[in-house]
């Protein structure tokens, strides 16, 4: 028989209590995102060093793994604790980098499919602090179609050897561990002959480039794994059962801010594409009594709320069953297109400043570089076009999109000319 | 409209539904474009009895709302008369009905009659350009002895030729003041105008020295100006209520349209590019039902962000509720501008009330200057 868990209320007053004496609040400068090139490699460096000893504190003071299972460290606690913890937490420094992929869908793909060996090997390290996982899924040949993976793993005796290329990962420099998305067989379908590994990052044959974008943010990566060998003990699922597993990942990932198994800030965490940072800029350039400046500071926060309420109203309506559990994607395209044109407001608003700004300028200093960027929300996490393609056949029941891959084997399948990424 | 109704709430919908399902089917709202008044008055009665004239209406004074939420019950109302086109001068009655019921007992006999569908109340807010920006006010109401003369122009005034009275909003000195002006008073000049809607019918009202008695003030002379904008903001939220019924409606027959209509061989439902714009299209539905019912919620429990809300909702529905609708006409190609297709007698709807109490772009910048002095404030 397990223990009785403590009450929420004591559990707040001891995350307040850890919270005060370990954590500083958080100011404007704190930007988690990865589109700005704000930091220097050695602040970045700090940063995650510093994510990996919260990430410590908490698991001693038994604040880490709220809703993990108690048998790999967790609290086992119900989904209102977590929560409880996101209102705790919001406008204090946490454990960001963490999050995901780490605890979901890495964690949660590790719960839902790991061996007991996997789970107690890997699951008390990631909420130790000492493992960071990442999540090798997309590649160079394709964003979106991530079941056309070309990446291999060929079977010799106990092991696996694998070659090929990933991209778009999140800061794969200081990560530990990653999920490896890898192709098993080339004579089924593609669905068919996918299977999951779990590999370690930090090895000879696995190089890490990082990516450059326009703006100078290098926090994305690729990888190129040569003869990677890992042990058929390290494969998580069946072989060739992969897209059972990635169907779970994904579904994960889209659910990432609701996971009970992931910290996500509450409402004091700071945003750079909503209206308050419009005033702000407005102010800077002196057009807070301009028309002009309120009209696209009003169009900031108009979508601003419809977004806020069109997930409240979408997230209700999946719930009773009034929308498919697809709907999601109504959101993700409403975002994407709102974020993209807060940008545009930003930039609108700056003026001249947009082309031109120093480091004293403030908010104002990002608007440039932020429009340049403005595209990266409306294709990060799946493009707005996969988001229609998903609204229309799987909400609205619209004809699915005619496909060349479907029942060939894999092996058969029209592909592009290798791409350099 | 809201995804869970309370039980209340759901019969007074249902009601009110299959009410218009059966008495106001689009071939009898087509029947009235030609009738001057736009609506039958004992259809009006009977809609009376289902609650379309009180919900806004305290109990005491013979109205009263179904779940606690006046605004909520009588969103339901309006986005059933957006679902049908319906007639009826719902907006006008229910915001003088408002407007009497909140500034006292004085007018009881004329708010009994406007509960029981019997008189009809148009309100004079909206003034000719170039006095025709949201917030502007130039009639005059001057007080003389007892008595309060009225002058200036209203333009345009919702059911003005079917109304036994005008709620007029003007001007005292700095503040607002708002009277009670029976039709048929002297000085009063109705002229009828054409309009986008085919039911609705709108007039220019003239107050030649319109005199009327002190008693006839509603509300404190020229302390009136909060008032008066929650009464555009209560005026605005029906509307919105409305537009997202048409749109769903439009939205809905649309829908229908790309699955049946073939071109090429290939139904249009099956081309990428029309399941995009659908996929478009009912992310602005589905924001609007949402912003739409977050502004009424927020005006029924007095948040302090409810006119932010209120403008949000009115600038996003007045925007992407006609562009919705013009892009399910263009998606139904040359039928969707035909008068034998139904798709205008919702286009109609959205269009009117876009224009009305504030365009999108006049929202916005109503929107954003709240926005502004809340963050100064902080």
């Amino acid at each position: 028989m397990s223990e009785p868990i403590e009450s929420l209320d004591a559990f707040r007053d001891r995350t307040r209590a850890f919270i005060g004496a370990n954590l500083r609040p958080l100011t404007a400068e704190d930007s988690y995102g990865p589109l700005r090139n704000a930091r220097s490699e050695d602040a970045e460096r700090l940063g995650f060093e510093r994510d990996r000893e919260i990430q410590r504190l908490l698991f001693d003071s038994r604040l880490a793994g709220i809703c993990f299972p108690t048998e790999y460290g967790g609290l086992g606690y119900p989904p209102e604790y977590q929560r409880a913890f996101n209102d705790e937490i919001a406008g204090f420094e946490y454990p960001a980098r963490l999050q995901a992929p780490t605890f979901s869908p890495c964690a949660a793909v590790l719960l839902d499919f790991g061996t007991e060996e996997q789970k107690q090997a890997h699951i008390p390290a990631i909420l130790k602090g000492e493992e960071i996982w990442m999540q090798l899924l997309s590649e160079p040949s394709g964003g979106s179609d991530v079941a056309a993976a070309l990446t291999s793993a060929v079977r010799e005796g106990d092991e696996w050897v694998l070659n090929g290329s990933k991209v778009w990962t999140t800061g794969a420099w200081w990560s530990d561990w990653g999920l490896v998305l890898a192709r098993t067989n080339w004579d089924v379908p593609k669905h068919r002959g996918l299977t999951v590994f779990l590999v370690p990052i930090r090895q000879d044959s696995i190089t890490i480039h990082r990516i450059e974008m326009l703006n100078g943010s290098k926090e994305f990566c690729q990888e190129f794994l040569t003869d990677v060998r890992v042990p058929d003990s390290d494969r998580i699922g069946e072989v060739d059962g992969g897209w059972t597993v990635g169907t779970r990942w994904m579904f994960h990932e889209r659910m990432l801010l609701n996971s009970p198994l992931v910290t996500v800030q509450g409402a004091g965490a700071h945003s750079d594409a909503n209206a308050g940072a419009l005033v702000q800029i407005a102010g800077q350039v002196g057009r807070l009594d301009d028309p002009e400046a309120h009209a696209l500071i009003g169009e900031g926060r108009m979508r601003e709320l419809v977004k806020l309420e069109l997930n409240t109203r979408v997230g209700a309506a999946m719930r009773t069953g009034a929308l498919s559990d697809q709907a999601a994607a109504i959101g993700r395209l409403f975002g994407g297109v709102t974020t993209a044109r807060t940008y545009t407001l930003a930039f609108d608003l700056a003026g001249p400043a947009g082309a031109a700004w120093s480091e004293a300028d403030g908010e104002l200093r990002h608007a440039g570089s932020d429009f340049l960027m403005r595209q990266a929300s409306s294709i990060g996490g799946g493009t707005l076009e996969m988001a229609r393609n998903v609204i229309s056949e799987r909400v609205l029941g619209m004809p699915r999109e005619r496909s060349q891959d479907k029942d060939v084997p894999f092996r058969e399948v029209p592909r592009g000319a290798p791409s350099q990424r | 409209m809201l995804v869970t109704l309370g039980p209340d709430q759901e019969v007074l919908h249902d009601t009110t539904s299959r009410f218009l399902d059966e008495h106001m089917p689009v071939a009898s709202v087509r029947a009235l474009r030609d009738d001057p008044a736009g609506f039958d008055p004992k259809y009006w009665v009977r809609g009376a009895e289902l609650g379309w004239t009180s919900l806004l209406v305290s109990e005491s004074a013979g109205g009263g709302s179904v779940s606690g939420n006046p605004l909520q019950d009588l969103t339901l109302i309006a986005y059933e008369f957006g679902t049908h086109a319906a007639p009826g001068p719902l907006v006008p009655v229910n915001v003088v009905a408002y407007a009497l019921d909140t500034t006292g007992e004085a007018h009881a006999d004329v708010l009994g009659a406007l509960l029981a569908g019997e008189a009809i109340a148009a309100w004079g807010l909206i003034e000719p350009a170039p006095g025709d920006q949201l917030g502007m006010i130039e009639l005059e109401i001057r007080a003389d002895g007892d008595e309060l003369v009225l002058n200036g122009v209203k333009r345009p005034v919702e059911a003005a030729g079917q109304a036994d009275y005008f709620l007029v909003t003007g001007r005292t000195g700095d503040g607002l003041s708002q009277v009670l002006v029976p039709a048929g008073a002297p000085g009063i000049t109705i002229t009828p105008l054409e309009s986008a809607d085919l039911t609705r019918r709108f007039a220019t009202v003239r107050f030649d020295s319109v005199r009327v008695p002190a008693s006839a003030a509603v509300g404190a002379l020229g302390g009136c100006d909060d008032q008066v904008r929650r009464q555009a903001d209560i005026a605005n939220v029906l509307h919105n209520a409305e537009s997202t019924g048409a749109m769903q409606r439009s939205f809905d027959l649309t829908r229908a349209w790309v699955a049946d209509r073939y071109s090429f061989g290939r139904s249009l439902d099956s081309y990428q590019e029309i399941k995009h714009r659908m996929a478009d299209l009912l992310s602005w539905l589905q924001g609007s039902h949402a912003i739409s019912d977050a502004a009424t919620a927020a005006m029924d429990r007095d948040d302090p962000l409810a006119q932010e809300y209120v403008s949000a909702a009115t600038a996003f529905v007045g925007e992407y509720g006609a562009e919705l609708l013009q892009d399910c006409v263009q998606l139904h190609g040359g039928i969707g501008v035909t008068f034998e297709h139904d798709l205008h007698l919702y286009l109609r709807r959205v269009t009117v009330n876009r224009a009305l109490y504030g365009t999108p772009a006049e929202h916005r910048r109503r929107l954003g200057s709240l926005v502004v002095a809340r963050e100064i404030a902080k």
